[in-house]
């Protein structure tokens, strides 16, 4: 049995060391809001188009997006829609595991 | 065996097509791309996609067990594409979330995940765009996952802790990600004096820099989520996973 969960950590501080490394994830977000106050934070990919016009202003796009969200609403629709299925699907998997390794658990016990 | 396969694919190609990717994502705008450029990273792609349908219909096969794995690595690109985090460079990127699925099944497959999701965010969301998918693909699904890939074994293999060596794979894939879309910008788009140098350090400043903060967020929300997983998984599992580690997982 213990050659077989040499590769789970210790259960003691997880829950700690899962804690701090999201506050790190938070702060990552965060700090730029504070430290760059008056920007804009549009998409490094706008900035990459102006970059273009710059080296080669006679650069004209030759193809033109099939289709466009019409709003910003719509799209940060669609975009919302894709974090939560992604997270459902990601969690729903998670919560899978654990039960089940909670039932071999218990199996064990009895 | 042929008719549970059969809709594990389909759920798994249907929840990539119906979760296209936002707006503002940092990939190379439709129709930014000179053709030529468009058609060279597009038979560059192509092999890789090819190996990388060839692997995902192999692990299919020969470890039907791990297919729940297999769609938690493809939502996990789906909730970590979908977060557009402002940098210190006072603008807003995305993790690209690729590290997770190539460390856990090599990087061949995420080629296959990355082109399904850029090709219907091309479509549905007008982000990226349908000239760039090669010049997309190369660099969010092949070159990110294989850099992950080479970084996790080599950090194993030197005897680095197992999570040190996922959060290396995880931040260094996104960030090589984003430096290929800077190299790929600026072969397309030489600077008139400088040459091909003055305009990577150009994009480079504007994608890579950008990337940094959200290279190490990516790192760890991956360190986050592979031990969870680790925790849950069954023996047999695990040593099949360490298949495609080449037996560097411990």
């Amino acid at each position: 049995m213990s050659i077989g969960n040499n590769h789970k950590l210790g259960n003691k501080n997880r829950i700690a060391t899962n804690l701090i490394l999201i506050v790190i994830v938070v702060l990552l977000a965060v700090i730029p809001l504070v430290m760059a106050k008056d920007a804009e934070f549009g998409g490094s990919d706008d900035q990459a188009k102006d970059a273009i016009s710059t080296i080669d202003p006679g650069y004209k796009p030759w193809f033109s997006s099939v289709w466009e969200p019409p709003s910003g609403e719509i799209a940060s629709l669609l975009f919302t829609l894709q974090a939560a299925l992604g997270s459902g699907i990601l969690f729903y998997g998670l919560g899978y595991l654990r039960g089940r390794s909670k039932r071999e658990e218990n199996r064990n016990k009895a | 065996m042929n008719s549970k396969r059969i809709p594990m694919i389909a759920s798994i190609t249907l929840m990539l097509v119906l979760l296209p990717k936002n707006v503002f994502a940092m990939h190379i705008m439709e129709g930014f791309l000179p053709p030529v450029w468009c058609i060279s990273w597009g038979v560059l792609t192509i092999p890789f996609l090819a190996y990388g349908l060839y692997s995902l219909r192999k692990i299919t096969i020969e470890f039907p067990k791990l297919k729940l794995l297999l769609a938690m690595a493809g939502a996990f690109v789906f909730v970590l594409s979908s977060l557009k985090i402002p940098s210190v460079t006072g603008s807003c990127s995305h993790p690209t979330g690729t590290g997770l699925g190539a460390i856990l099944f090599g990087p061949a497959i995420m080629s296959v995940l990355g082109v399904i999701v850029l090709l219907f965010q091309a479509i549905l969301l007008a982000h990226g765009g349908l000239t760039t998918l090669g010049a997309n693909t190369f660099s969010m699904a092949v070159v990110g996952p294989f850099v992950a890939y080479a970084v996790y074994i080599i950090v194993l293999k030197t005897k680095g802790s197992r999570s040190l060596a996922v959060f290396l794979a995880a931040a260094l894939g996104d960030l090589a990600t984003y430096i290929t879309t800077a190299f790929q910008l600026a072969f397309a788009f030489p600077d008139p004096t400088g040459g091909v140098m003055a305009s990577t350090v150009k994009f480079m400043s504007i994608f890579a820099v950008t990337q940094i903060p959200l290279a190490i967020s990516e790192g760890i929300l991956t360190v986050i989520i592979f031990n969870a997983i680790m925790n849950y998984l069954k023996d047999d599992e695990f040593q099949s996973l360490k298949i495609f580690s080449k037996e560097a997982l411990r």
